[in-house]
């Protein structure tokens, strides 16, 4: 598995994909959900959040900000939003709400068990019902688009669990960012 | 029955280009001890200046070997190489416990071209069977070496061949970077010449032919969004369908070439629609809010199966193509999916999950009763041969994916792997494949 994870961490290098850093293991994949919401903290910079350090640069790259978390993660064969991603939608809502010029894609992607297409409509379904929830929390509804991309895009190669609780996942994509 | 056969590939500009590397083994896994033994003996071209490059017998030999049907004699077992009806000894092929005796030859023809001649014999009756003179050229001497494939085996077995058919499949390779490239390719049905058609940095998926074999539907990424592409396979040229927000996917062609069943996300959940390729409209031919994908048509064109999990879990359900009740075939099992017709429409074969692992199944649909054909743990895209004699289909190999096929009674397997990155969703062309 030594050369997923190196895979892995150079994909987490070139993309700055959100939650490639869950990789450590379970007890971090909820990182950022225990950290408060930043509901008034939508401008281009921020300073002084939660630990009180500054960050200089923009909110949703703040690693202190649960607007950094760009990947939710589901259970197999579900489309379930776990409670731990309130607040990181929340955020991201609000973010949305505050920047009616922004528009993102919400896509979504599924391990590689089962059937490819069956796999696209399931990683649809798990893309709509994050899309559902940043509407509900007042995102406009064309400022979020839902993507499948079923099993075609895998962040992680292995024919294992551990790889394929990283691959069920819905990323939200800021093209413009 | 363990025979590998080492086969070079024959590559073409764009593979051999790329980090392709060089060669496709096929690796009978499991075979029957009720294969007919057959002698090919090689054909003879010495009356050709220079003689040929393609060793026709070999290609016919793998051919019958790949089927399960046969066990060709080695050539070292051979004790002479006739390549005339007077030179043959039967007694000879008799005491080698041969069934058959398939000799032959190349001859010279006007204009540079050439004639292939083969004799087909009964070793115990010491009669010919079939014969045929083939007039080609050079560049045609593997076609014409599939075309006797076919000739023996439909002789021998009274079911047509599909030798000369051909396979259309998605490649993809993961660079380093994190970079992936995807591919289509259709090659032989023995996976030589294999061709690039489309090459792409986002996913392609879901290959499926056209019923003339002319044409490729198939689904592509293309600025995130997925569409439905139909290209001509001689031109190269592709038409884009008319796609909408959501999921565009699963093309499949009516075996009349008038209609497209497809998934559309448009209208709310993934649902099945018809595409009429005359009229470019769309007709939306199931309701459900749960997922509805992966149609396929019945060889009458009257019905169409699809995956559904409006019973909560995915299960394979028939409709009329005018729409009306669905009805559910599966039964077995918590996960089936991703079905297809056998080309009688007796059977349907599909993705099959039993204690975990995903393997290829058929029903028959008159008993209900359902085959395991495969063995391994992540097994998809089962594809019939258009004679229904086998199923190929993708397996996970370590981990790469490579592609594999089975009979459809289930009792010869073997392997098909292509050096370089991942290799799937197998679809193979119909008979009349151009």
């Amino acid at each position: 598995m030594k050369t997923y994870q190196k895979l892995l961490a150079s994909l987490c290098l070139s993309s700055a994909l959100a939650g490639c850093s869950l990789l450590g293991g379970d007890e971090q994949v909820n990182a950022g959900a225990g950290t408060e919401g930043v509901n008034g903290s939508a401008s281009t910079s921020t300073t002084g959040l939660a630990d009180g350090s500054s960050f200089e640069g923009h909110a949703l790259d703040n690693p202190a900000s649960p607007l950094s978390t760009k990947v939710i993660y589901f259970a197999f064969d579900s489309s379930a939003v776990a409670p731990e991603y309130e607040a990181v939608l929340a955020a991201h809502s609000a973010y949305l709400a505050a920047n009616s010029g922004v528009s993102i894609f919400v896509e979504g992607h599924a391990d590689e068990r089962g059937t490819r297409e069956y796999n696209v409509a399931l990683s649809e379904k798990r893309a709509k019902t994050v899309q559902n929830l940043l509407s509900l929390q007042g995102a406009g509804s064309n400022q979020t688009e839902a993507v499948a991309l079923g099993e075609e895009k895998p962040v992680v190669l292995g024919h294992d669990e551990a790889s394929w609780r990283l691959n069920r996942r819905v990323e939200l994509i800021y093209p413009a960012h | 029955m363990n025979k590998v056969n080492k086969i070079g590939l024959l590559l073409s500009l764009i593979i051999s280009s790329s980090a392709w590397g060089g060669a496709l083994k096929i690796e009978i896994t499991q075979g029957v001890s009720s294969a007919q033994p057959i002698a090919v003996v090689p054909f003879s071209s010495q009356q050709i200046v220079g003689g040929v490059t393609v060793d026709i017998a070999q290609i016919v030999s793998d051919d019958l070997a790949r089927s399960g049907r046969f066990k060709p004699l080695s050539r070292l077992d051979m004790l002479a190489k006739p390549s005339s009806a007077e030179q043959v000894n039967f007694r000879n092929w008799q005491a080698l416990g041969q069934d058959n005796l398939l000799i032959g030859k190349v001859l010279p023809a006007a204009n540079g071209y050439l004639t292939v001649q083969f004799q087909l014999f009964d070793v115990y009756k010491g009669e010919q069977l079939t014969g045929f003179s083939i007039p080609t050229n050079g560049a045609n001497l593997r076609a014409v070496a599939h075309r006797i494939s076919d000739l023996v085996y439909e002789t021998l077995t009274g079911q047509k061949g599909a030798f000369s058919t051909r396979i259309a499949y998605i490649t993809s390779t993961h660079a380093a970077q994190g970079e992936a490239e995807y591919k289509i390719q259709v090659a032989d049905a023995d996976g030589f010449g294999a061709k690039t058609i489309v090459t792409s940095s986002e996913p392609l998926m879901s290959p499926a032919w056209s019923p003339r074999g002319d044409k490729l539907s198939y689904v592509s990424y293309e600025r995130r969004r997925s569409s439905i592409y139909t290209q001509t396979l001689r031109t190269g040229q592709r038409e884009k369908l008319r796609s909408f927000k959501g999921i565009n996917g699963a093309p499949s062609w009516s075996p009349d070439g008038s209609r497209l069943a497809l998934t559309l996300s448009k209208d709310g959940s993934a649902d099945i629609y018809i595409y009429n390729v005359i009229t470019r409209s769309f007709r939306r031919l199931t309701r459900s809010y749960a997922i509805d994908t992966e149609p396929d048509w019945s060889p009458d064109g009257r019905h169409i199966i699809f995956t559904s999990d409006r019973g909560g879990k995915p299960q394979i359900y028939q409709i009329s193509v005018n729409g009306g009740q669905a009805k559910r075939l599966t039964f077995e099992g918590v996960y089936n999916a991703r079905a297809s017709y056998s080309p009688d429409g007796k059977a349907i074969t599909m993705v099959h999950r039993v204690n975990g692992q995903y393997r290829i199944a058929s029903l028959e649909l008159k008993t209900g009763f359902t085959h395991i054909l495969s063995d391994g743990h992540l097994d998809e895209s089962p594809s019939y041969a258009p004679n229904g004699s086998m199923i190929l289909y993708s397996t996970s190999d370590g981990l790469k994916t490579i592609l594999a096929a089975v009979s459809s009674d289930g009792k010869v397997r073997q392997k098909l792997r292509l050096h370089g990155g991942d290799v799937r969703e197998p679809a193979w062309s119909p008979f009349k494949a151009k």
